[in-house]
């Protein structure tokens, strides 16, 4: 029934890449810097969107802690640009660190002067975080509404700690990334944030190409089947343990790609990242673009964070109602999202209800399709 | 205890908070034994497969499966060791198509990084289509199998349940909702299993069990009742009390 299964002519596919793929390339100079720099955020934003819906649209696990990893990766990228460009400060430690009369730096900074280590922390990191929580929670078979308290409590906890620790990583202020350099150059200045745009837009078809692989043959089913049924796929033999700690664990390393990349276009990472409404938010987009289709949390995030920056600008403070009434409106006009209602029947029927296309003629709601469900 | 059981239960008793829904259960079976086992509602007989395949931890007790004890072990690894349950309901992944769930069920091992690879052994593949033709969904490989009859589900989950080549099959109510035909077809198929698989039915349907010409376990209040063939069960005075009803009543 999706629409990935059914076969595109070769050249429409290659048309669309060459298409896509020029846009990429050409936006810079289609767009004013402004825009380029929102655009390239919600970009990257698309990437925690795909770990959301592998975890959630997949596999079943509402996540409202996916903020966490988010942050972590971003906490990753700005140590680094910090550390690496704090060589006029005194002491030679990032600026902020004086303004709390710390003279040393804080241990676990050290490895961050590398850009391998950093390269590798800001997925790896948030990736362990997510697995070892993953593990202890899934371990004790804590599902459904517990699973998504218990993560969004768990945000709270990392919230907290971070906006509190001044000494150590700035506390509630966060860590600037646009007045730091990167190979001699000003994170913040125009021709970094349009090779940041570049990066951002090849990562994300990565992380799609990614989690497409992921999701497909026999690993994508059992993820299918622990939504669906989890104890039938006990009984068949499998650990789901194992597999909910592995999606987990990749959702966090996406969450925490995305993190860094939002960081250093955004310019600033702070805990502000690790707020409720903003994990909840990431949901949404997935809500809304379409669970279990991939490219539906890419568009959805895309989509409804420019609607935000264009409805703010017009509107202020109108977005909350926006976004809330568009929750309201999928969840109960369209359940699959967007892309969910395109690539399954929503069209047709669209069509039928104006008369403009015949109704089928067979009755599949005759199927019996009992779902009790009361044996477990 | 006899070298030739498959497995043995020993005194098993589940309480829930009070309530025994088995009470010093003790049943014995053999290798290659088809066995049915029959009980008024609310015997235990659901309580008893919990026991054997992990969901349920007895009270007291023991279970004791190829010679290793399975109380205590995770549902997963009694599933490797060798037991399979088809459930009361059809059980099956309706999202997925009717392959896709058969190469659930066969894949071995069923460790993440054997899955992840994605292409599926030769033996394998040809099992699924082996699967497939006994029961008769050649025609739908790659269909949904929520959109499958009801009747199918039944045989699919079947299907599944003997594509992880367990040494112990456990059938729960395989003939809920089918016609009289598919229950025959049913009755035939899983006969045909048993000698090299160790089967258990449980079910209501007496004309159904009468056609499995097996020996017959009934429960009643947690414990066996009595065991026999259908023709020595009918006779027997206890069970006509508990379950069959006085004919004169």
């Amino acid at each position: 029934m999706s629409l990935s299964k059914i076969k595109f002519d070769k050249k429409i596919v290659l048309s669309f890449w060459i298409i896509l793929i020029a846009l990429i390339i050409a936006a810079p100079t289609l767009l004013p810097v402004f825009r380029l720099n929102l655009l390239g955020r919600y970009l990257s934003l698309s990437i925690v969107a795909l770990g959301v819906d592998l975890i959630w649209g997949y596999t079943g696990l509402l996540s409202l802690g996916q903020g966490i990893f988010f942050a972590l990766g971003g906490y990753c990228a700005a140590m680094y640009l910090q550390i690496t460009s704090s060589s006029e400060f005194p002491n030679n430690i990032p600026e902020f660190f004086a303004l709390y009369g710390v003279e040393k730096l804080p241990f676990f900074w050290e490895p961050f002067r590398s850009p391998v280590f950093t390269f590798f922390a800001i997925w790896i990191i948030p990736a362990f975080v997510a697995g070892l929580i993953g593990f202890l929670v899934f371990r004790n078979r804590i599902k459904g509404v517990y699973f998504s308290i218990l993560t969004q409590a768990s945000l709270l906890v990392f919230f907290n700690f971070f906006n509190g620790q001044q000494k150590l990583i700035n506390g509630t202020n966060g860590l600037k990334t646009d007045v730091t350099q990167l190979f001699g150059q000003m994170v913040g200045s125009e021709s970094m944030q349009r090779v940041f745009f570049w990066i951002t837009a090849i990562i994300v078809i990565a992380a799609w190409f990614f989690a497409k692989w992921v999701v497909k043959g026999r690993f994508g089913n059992i993820l299918i089947g622990i939504r669906d049924d989890e104890p039938r796929v006990r009984f068949t033999g499998y650990n789901p343990v194992i597999f909910k700690t592995i999606i987990f664990s990749i959702a966090g390393g996406l969450a925490g790609i995305s993190g860094a990349l939002y960081t250093v276009q955004s310019g600033i990472v702070s805990p502000q990242f690790m707020t409720v409404p903003f994990s909840i938010e990431m949901v949404i987009w997935v809500a809304v673009g379409g669970r279990g289709t991939l490219l539906g949390a890419i568009l959805g995030a895309v989509f409804i964070n420019y609607a935000k920056s264009l409805v703010s600008e017009a509107l202020p403070a109108s977005w909350m109602f926006i976004q809330g009434g568009l929750f309201i409106l999928v969840v109960t006009a369209l359940p699959e999202g967007v892309l969910g209602w395109i690539q399954g029947d929503g069209p047709r029927n669209l069509l039928q209800r104006f008369g403009l296309k015949r109704k089928i003629e067979t009755y599949p709601s005759l199927e019996i399709n009992n779902k009790e469900g009361n044996n477990e | 205890m006899n070298n030739k059981d498959l497995l043995n239960l020993i005194n098993i008793t589940v309480s829930f908070e009070g309530f025994l829904a088995l009470n010093k259960l003790n049943l014995n079976l053999k290798k290659g034994e088809l066995r049915a086992v029959i009980g008024p509602n609310g015997a235990g007989k659901t309580t008893f497969l919990d026991v054997i395949t992990g969901k349920v931890k007895p009270t007291k007790g023991e279970v004791i499966f190829k010679g290793k004890s399975l109380v205590g072990r995770k549902e997963h690894k009694i599933a490797r060791l060798g037991v399979g349950r088809k459930f009361q309901s059809p059980r099956i992944f309706e999202n997925l198509t009717v392959k896709e769930n058969l190469e659930i069920s066969v894949t071995t091992p069923k460790s993440p990084l054997n899955l992840i690879n994605k292409t599926i052994r030769d033996e394998q593949l040809n099992e699924i289509e082996r699967l497939m033709k006994i029961v008769n969904l050649a025609q739908k490989v790659d269909s949904k199998a929520g959109s499958l009859s009801h009747g199918q589900k039944q045989w699919l989950e079947i299907a599944m349940l003997v594509g992880q080549k367990p040494d112990l099959m456990l059938v729960d109510e395989p003939v809920a909702g089918l016609t009289d035909e598919e229950t025959d077809l049913t009755a035939d198929l899983l006969k045909s299993l048993s000698g090299e698989n160790t089967v258990v039915v449980i079910d209501h349907d007496m004309e159904f069990i009468r056609r499995l010409d097996s020996n017959v376990s009934v429960l009643n209040q947690g414990t066996v009742l009595c065991e026999g063939t259908m023709e020595t069960i009918q006779k027997d005075k206890k069970v006509i009390d508990v379950y069959l009803g006085r004919p004169e009543d």
